[in-house]
């Protein structure tokens, strides 16, 4: 039996008792116990470590709220769970958890007992710290916080959990399953409408688990929850959904809902998924979320031992554990009084209730002195002792005038009222408005179809949230008897006194940061007035509790500080997700190779048989290189290149964009769309062609041809292909309707395999039917259509390389076919298999750019040195006014041009800083940049480009390149590198 | 995720079938000076409150529309084929 376990009581099965384990340490508790509960019954109130200053720490309440006593979970490779919440950690038979951010032990403490941390932790010490010198935060302060401040460490293996997910749509989704929630559940669904019911806890109930004394209806609180959720239950159009967390309330009533499946399993099902993500999309949503209570701010109101007053009654009534032996609990609010009072009835000793008010209502003072229990009204708390216990608390009288009273103690209750879980109303946009009554903020406008119910909405009466929270669904009034209201109470910021006692330790008021009262006065004085500055500057608020139990206090002790009414202070934002919420849950099946699509070309499986490596080109994935044995990466990529060049490169160009333009107004779209003039493009040819975005920036290139009077096949690049065509849907669509023109996406449908050098045509020319190939009935940049090995085919002569170039295009289905008989009939020719690197190498050396790596969406024509593309004569087209702009003819405009490094062996960095003429500046000015760089094996040297102010005006000049070993001197020159007059591209 | 009432198709679908395309019923001016045309360029009203803007079905009929839209509650208060002119809205 465990030491602080009432005889009788409680919902837990004391025939099922569970072993587990507590930082190495055998325990006893039962099925039904969290784990917090589980070691308070053991009298383990010490779990914790501070975030800052290593103070220990204990349990301090029964919920999500939880601050302090946060744990790690152990359950085999891959499972440690950082950062779970004792108390909300459903024991299981060989639970096995540990203290974290301590060393060596939670029991002796290097952290704490150096006092590492003490001085560098005042309010503001992140952005204080990061000031110069910057030497003093590389060695001394970033060290001491990494190694003092902190919670748990993340994983370090990969999950080997699923998670899943799916939709869901209901007529009303219930928020929390307390009494306000099931009796809405109950009052929706009896029509037949879809309702959803969940609560994070594994029970239903919510407070009704804490208060078995209240009748409901002629009924114990439980048996009416029990016959309820039957009711519930019993009723198809209801699902109901335990431990699930309404954690984001997102816009038109979709809600995120994070289930969890396993956690609270011994054993773990074999494939079963560990959560489910339910994306809710409710036409109405119930907000039953409940209330939290306020800790009250005090020297030493952190020591284990000193808990929420509601925490401590869930302990002993729902889970039958006494949470002291001597109990004292210090109150601004009458809420305290009636966990005292059940704890004196359960036979725990209660010498005293300490109260700041003068006035307490006589009702609970008959009740305290029929008990036995002193209350101290107009009393504070100036200091608590014990180290790893409260072993006693330091009373005096608010006017001061009595000593100080010490009153011994092995728990200490505390309650500063309630404050509403108004967190997912927020989320959903909804304002608030303060409530002087409760000391609160509560819901008042709503933004989207919602309503908050019972605490939530700061309704504390069980008898009205029982009858008010669904006044149209016309209930019968429900009885209520032995309800315990929480009362009244006064709204304080921090107890009397405790300014005057700071010398007595940190009164806190967020646990899990380690903010202290006087953190708050330090900001204020130093000029931060809002309270979202505030919070930033303190980090109040901003732990993973996201300050379910530090806002209130917060914003009114800074309310004070500045002397202006806590109502006009405001809150902070309340941000998705309501508690810390997987990585896991929100990724679901989106992992590993699920995580994004890959596109394929026809030709991949045959090229990964050859060794290919693969690289991603959006979400394409294309062979980088086809190294064969032995070949570094750029001994592969120089063969392939030389191979092209001697004879024949193969490579398979499909992702490439495609659409094919037709109708009767197919020309004039293009000649509007693109800057070259289309109109007079003849039929079987083909222009190379950029596209602007009204700036007058290119944003894509590509080629078209010209199949007849009304039909264009257009390429795009691969990765511009969607945003070509949804702009070419956006301008036929909208600014040219009246254009018959009609666009297909046609680049899954056309495979292309693009064959260079200077044996092609004897390659193809045996297969090609209906095309006659002679290089002047056939010349370069024209398209002809007919049939190779028999199946139809588009036949580009284009080349991206330099040399004599085809890309044959056919059905997508047939290209794997023509792949393996070009290669087959290559043979003779050492037919070379060449990736996008090589063709990358290639493209450079014929000075051809890559939009999106030699421009970067901020170059005109004009800009990358291709004013020769632009239609002068045509009266618009998309961007032509913007290439008028003053700035667009400015003359020190960055200009592409090629670079030659005068060693010819030094490949230059891509992305490197060029600078003009040095003369020993430390920082020369910055003229441009590198965009492609290359050591290029069939010239013998390297090449790159770049962008230079005014460099098409400097051609010849010498521009240098600061790199961390050497600046390297490069001469501007043209971009054209390998046979400049084209002779191999026409022959 | 949004809720969209695509007006071609007829439909309320889900946002991920859609892509936005910035403000609505920006008139690219004739004959602009730099003045009128740096305007159309980059200023943008960024409304807090109803906004129109252009919507794309990409992933659905492939047309574009428009919406009104508030910034604030995200709430759709109606879309309308592309071409209509900025409509009364309901209620206001
Ligand atoms: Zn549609």
């Amino acid at each position: 039996m465990n030491e602080f376990r009432t005889n009788i009581g409680g919902r837990i099965a004391r025939d099922k008792p569970l072993q587990f384990s507590f930082n190495g340490q055998s325990y006893i508790g039962y099925e039904g116990d969290t784990l917090a509960s589980a070691l308070l019954a053991n009298g383990v109130h010490f779990v914790a470590r501070s975030y800052k200053y290593h103070r220990p720490r204990g349990i301090m309440s029964s919920g999500n709220e939880e601050a302090s006593a946060l744990v790690n979970v152990t359950r085999g490779k891959g499972r440690d769970d950082a950062n779970t919440r004792a108390t909300n950690l459903h024991l299981y038979e060989g639970l096995n958890a540990q203290s974290q951010h301590c060393w060596p032990s939670l029991d002796w403490d290097i952290g704490e007992v150096t006092r590492l941390a003490g001085p560098v932790f005042a309010a503001g010490f992140y952005y204080k710290t990061f000031m110069w010198p910057k030497s003093f935060w590389e060695k001394i302060y970033e060290p001491i916080i990494r190694k003092s401040a902190g919670l748990g460490s993340a994983p370090t293996l990969p999950d080997p959990d699923t998670y899943t997910a799916r939709y869901a749509h209901c007529d009303i989704l219930v928020v929390g399953a307390g009494p306000a929630g099931i009796v809405a559940a109950l009052n929706a669904s009896k029509d037949g409408v879809r309702v959803i019911l969940c609560d994070e806890k594994d029970e239903f109930g919510g407070d009704l688990l804490s208060t078995p004394k209240v009748i409901i209806g002629g009924l114990d609180a439980w048996d009416w929850l029990e016959k309820s959720i039957a009711v519930l239950k019993s009723r198809p159009n209801v699902t109901l959904l335990p431990r699930t967390t309404g954690f984001g309330y997102y816009e038109q009533n979709m809600l995120g809902l994070a289930e969890r499946l396993t956690d609270h399993l011994a054993d773990l099902p074999v494939g079963m998924p560990r959560e489910r993500l339910h994306k809710v999309r409710a036409k109405k949503v119930i907000l039953a979320t409940g209330a939290i209570e306020r800790p009250l701010v005090f020297p030493g109101n952190d020591r284990p031992g000193i808990m929420l007053a509601s925490a401590a009654r869930t302990y002993l009534n729902r889970y039958g554990v006494k949470v002291g032996q001597r109990v004292l609990a210090v109150t601004s609010h009458d809420a305290a009084y009636q966990s005292a009072f059940d704890l004196a009835e359960a036979g725990c000793e209660v010498p005293a209730i300490i109260d700041v008010r003068a006035h307490i209502d006589q009702a609970l003072l008959d009740l305290a002195k029929a008990l036995n229990i002193e209350v101290l009204s107009a009393h504070t708390i100036v200091k608590t002792s014990g180290h790893k216990r409260v072993k006693s608390v330091h009373v005096a009288s608010i006017e001061g005038k009595a000593n100080t009273r010490v009153i011994p103690c092995d728990a200490l209750l505390m309650s500063g009222g309630f404050t509403p879980s108004v967190h997912l109303f927020s989320q959903s946009r909804g304002k608030l408005k303060w409530d002087e009554k409760i000391g609160a903020a509560v819901p008042d406008v709503y933004v989207q179809n919602c309503i908050s119910v019972g605490a939530a909405n700061g309704e504390f009466s069980l008898h009205d949230v029982l009858n008010h929270t669904a006044p149209d669904q016309n209930v019968l009034e429900i009885d209520v008897q032995n309800d315990c209201p929480l009362g009244s109470g006064q709204n304080i910021s921090q107890l009397p006194l405790a300014q005057k006692a700071k010398k007595h330790g940190g009164a806190f008021v967020d646990f899990q940061h380690d903010v202290v009262a006087k953190d708050i006065g330090l900001a204020v004085r130093e000029g931060f007035h809002s309270i979202e500055h505030i919070k930033r500057y303190t980090t109040t608020g901003m732990a993973t509790d996201q300050g379910k139990t530090s806002n209130i206090n917060g914003v009114n002790i800074a309310a004070d500080a500045l002397n202006r009414p806590v109502a006009d202070m405001g809150l902070t934002t309340f941000r998705p997700p309501y508690t810390p919420t997987t990585f896991g849950t929100l990724a679901g099946h989106s992992r590993g190779k699920f995580f994004d699509i890959t596109r394929k070309s026809p030709t991949d499986d045959w090229a990964s048989d050859y060794g290919a490596v693969f690289e991603p080109v959006g979400l394409w994935r294309r062979a980088s290189y086809f190294p064969r044995a032995n070949e570094t990466k750029h001994q592969a990529i120089a063969r392939e290149c030389k191979a092209t060049r001697a004879s024949i490169g193969i490579s398979d160009a499909s992702t490439l964009g495609k659409i094919e333009v037709v109708g009767p107004d197919a020309a004039e779209f293009l000649n509007r769309f693109y800057t070259n003039p289309m109109l007079k493009l003849p039929v079987g040819r083909c222009r190379y062609v950029l596209a602007l975005k009204e700036d007058g920036f290119i944003y894509d290139d590509g080629v078209i041809a010209r199949l007849s009077e009304t039909r264009f096949h257009v390429t795009t690049t691969t990765g511009g292909a969607a945003r070509v065509f949804a702009n070419m849907q956006d301008y036929l669509q909208t600014e040219w309707p009246e254009l018959k023109v009609w666009l297909t996406s046609i680049s899954e449908q056309w495979a292309v395999i693009a064959l260079n050098g200077p044996n092609v045509r004897n390659l193809i020319a045996p297969f090609v039917k209906d095309i006659d190939l002679d290089k002047d009935n056939f010349p370069h940049m024209s398209i002809r259509e007919g049939t190779i090995f028999d199946i139809p085919t588009r036949l580009f002569r284009v080349s991206f390389t330099g040399e004599l170039g085809y890309e044959v295009n056919i059905p997508a289905a047939n290209a794997l076919e023509v792949w393996k008989r070009l290669m087959e009939a290559g043979e003779q020719y050492d037919i070379t298999p060449y990736g996008v690197e090589a063709l990358h190498y290639m493209r450079a050396e014929k000075g051809y750019i890559i939009v999106g790596k030699d421009s970067d969406g901020t170059q005109t024509p004009e800009d990358m040195g291709m004013e020769w593309a632009i239609g002068k004569k045509k009266p618009d087209f998309i961007g032509k006014r913007s290439l008028t702009r003053p700035d667009m003819l400015l003359p020190d405009r960055p200009q592409f041009v090629g670079l030659m490094a005068h060693d010819p062996q030094v490949v230059l960095e891509e992305g490197a800083q060029i600078v003009g003429e040095q003369k020993g500046q430390t920082f020369p000015k910055m003229i441009g940049h590198i965009t492609s760089s290359y050591m290029s094996a069939p010239l013998g040297h390297s090449i790159a480009f770049g962008m230079v102010a005014g460099g098409l005006g400097r051609i010849g000049d010498d521009v240098f390149i600061p790199m961390p070993d050497m600046t390297h001197r490069v001469k501007i020159v043209d971009p054209v590198f390998y046979d400049p007059e084209g002779k191999r591209l026409n022959d | 995720m949004l809720l969209i009432d695509c007006p071609y198709c007829e439909q309320e679908r889900a946002e991920i079938e859609f892509t936005c395309s910035g403000e609505a019923h920006m008139q690219k001016p004739q004959n602009a000076d730099d003045a009128q045309w740096e305007k159309f360029l980059f200023l943008r009203a960024n409304t807090k409150g109803v906004h129109y803007e252009r919507w794309y079905h990409v992933h659905g009929c492939g047309r574009y529309f428009n919406a009104a839209r508030d910034t604030i509650s995200d709430k759709f208060l109606l879309t309308y084929k592309a071409g209509l002119p900025k409509p009364e809205l309901p209620n206001e």
